[in-house]
């Protein structure tokens, strides 16, 4: 069937791919990072490409919509003035209240964002690439999120690039608490997928769990990974599994994760 | 002339790759990533030698793993196995024309995913795979399909853009050069 130069192309590609498939993770990773690391000038220049455009558009901008954009904006400013001012008092409050119980204070979060460069060339995982890296402090485990919400967490970190795994991959399990009625449980892959990849599903729940469509979805902050009361996603419909022993729900995510270009690392 | 038409391929082979990782379109309209990279690997077989074949599965296959959460190494074989199919059975195709290669391209479109998947389960990982990836599968293979004739065509342009033509038949044949002179 094969000839000779057949039989020695196969088992040298057949050699290879063991030896790749067997190597060390650390070593498996830094290669991985170091490969990638050839595809970094076409992402810089796709990230410069992007901000001359962004530039241009605003600069050609009709005067009357700008003028729009700031009244908007003014009175967007005010409405969240007003809420800081609350946020503020809140969170005095809080911290007094701690010191009296003798609780440990609570450390401000930092955050930085950051642009993601790419995303998985495979369609059975979730994750994506973005433009942090050691060099600026990133860490495996660190959360990423959006404006709307969680997205993931930093899995590998390199010198100037991180891959980030998103909520709804295997890789990614997020205790989560359902708000309204203080129920936890886990979000995890979801397991009969359908064409929305925004639902994932909400495990680990208790069978008399009284979940409604609509309830809201938040980090528990158990397992250490993720802070609490970080927005996930809402419920979205729920079923009894295991002859009735448990129940799972449906959530789906508030951040669309498929059209991400930028995030923000948190260091809790 | 063929180390030229790899070196163009590998070059294409990149930015596919890179096209794949930093464009989303796809997956935000057809809810799938195209992969250029099985019609190249079609192409490589149809036109290029088993050295030019292996490279390309080699370096594409790392490239591509190297932008994703797949272990190193596991889009490799798959991508050789299918140019190895191809490349054996070459002279019984009609290699030439478009729905051959419209075929030739959809099924190695459809085949390298799901046998790099086949590795991925080999190696004790669990990805996410459920009905979605039916319709991924499908649009993989159309997109592969509908791409391969593109990438045939694409080049030939680059060929006769960038290499020199073939050198034409001497006028006259050596062999029947009349010598003078003693001998």
């Amino acid at each position: 069937m094969f000839r000779r130069p057949q039989l020695i192309a196969l088992s040298s590609v057949v050699l290879l791919v063991l030896v790749l498939l067997n190597l060390p993770e650390p070593v498996a990773a830094r290669a991985k990072l170091a490969v990638g690391s050839l595809f970094l000038p076409l992402f810089g220049l796709v990230g410069s490409v992007q901000t001359v455009a962004h530039e241009v558009s605003r600069a050609v901008l009709p005067r009357a919509l700008l003028l729009q954009e700031v009244a908007e904006l003014r009175q967007q400013n005010r409405t969240l003035s007003v809420e800081l001012a609350r946020v503020q008092a809140a969170e005095e409050e809080n911290r007094r209240l701690r010191q009296i119980v003798g609780w440990q204070q609570l450390s401000p979060w930092k955050s930085k964002a950051c642009r993601v460069i790419a995303r998985d060339t495979a369609s059975w995982w979730r994750t994506v690439r973005i433009e942090l890296g050691s060099r600026d402090g990133a860490r495996p485990g660190l959360p990423v999120v959006s404006p709307e919400g969680l997205l993931g967490r930093v899995d590998t970190v390199g010198l100037g690039i991180s891959e980030v795994v998103l909520v709804g991959d295997p890789k990614c399990r997020v205790a989560v608490v359902v708000r309204e009625t203080g129920e936890t449980g886990v979000l995890t892959t979801l397991a009969a997928g359908v064409l929305d990849h925004r639902l994932v599903d909400l495990t680990h729940l208790p069978r008399n769990a009284a979940l409604v469509p609509g309830q809201t979805v938040v980090t528990s902050g158990l397992g250490g990974f993720f802070p609490a009361g970080i927005p996930v996603g809402t419920v979205v419909d729920t079923r009894s599994v295991g002859y009735g022993l448990y129940a799972e729900a449906r959530v789906k995510l508030v951040a669309d994760t498929s059209r991400l270009r930028e995030v923000l690392v948190i260091w809790p | 002339m063929k180390r030229a038409r790899f070196l163009i391929l590998l070059v294409l082979a990149f930015l596919a790759v890179f096209a794949q990782a930093a464009w989303a379109g796809p997956r935000v309209w057809l809810g799938s990533p195209i992969n250029l990279v099985p019609p190249l690997v079609v192409y490589a077989a149809l036109r290029l030698s088993l050295a030019g074949v292996s490279g390309l599965a080699v370096v594409a296959g790392l490239w591509l793993d190297a932008l994703s959460a797949n272990p190193l190494g596991v889009s490799i074989l798959p991508l050789f196995l299918v140019g190895l199919a191809l490349w054996q059975q070459r002279d019984l195709l009609l290699r030439e024309l478009d729905y051959a290669q419209v075929l030739l391209g959809a099924a190695a479109s459809a085949v390298v995913p799901v046998l790099t998947l086949g590795l991925v389960f080999g190696k004790g990982l669990h990805p996410d795979v459920g009905w979605d990836s039916l319709w991924q599968l499908v649009v993989l293979a159309v997109t592969g399909g509908v791409l391969t004739p593109l990438v045939f065509r694409l080049m030939d342009r680059l060929e006769t853009a960038f290499l020199h033509p073939p050198a034409p038949a001497l006028p006259f044949r050596t062999d029947r050069d009349l010598k003078r002179g003693r001998y």
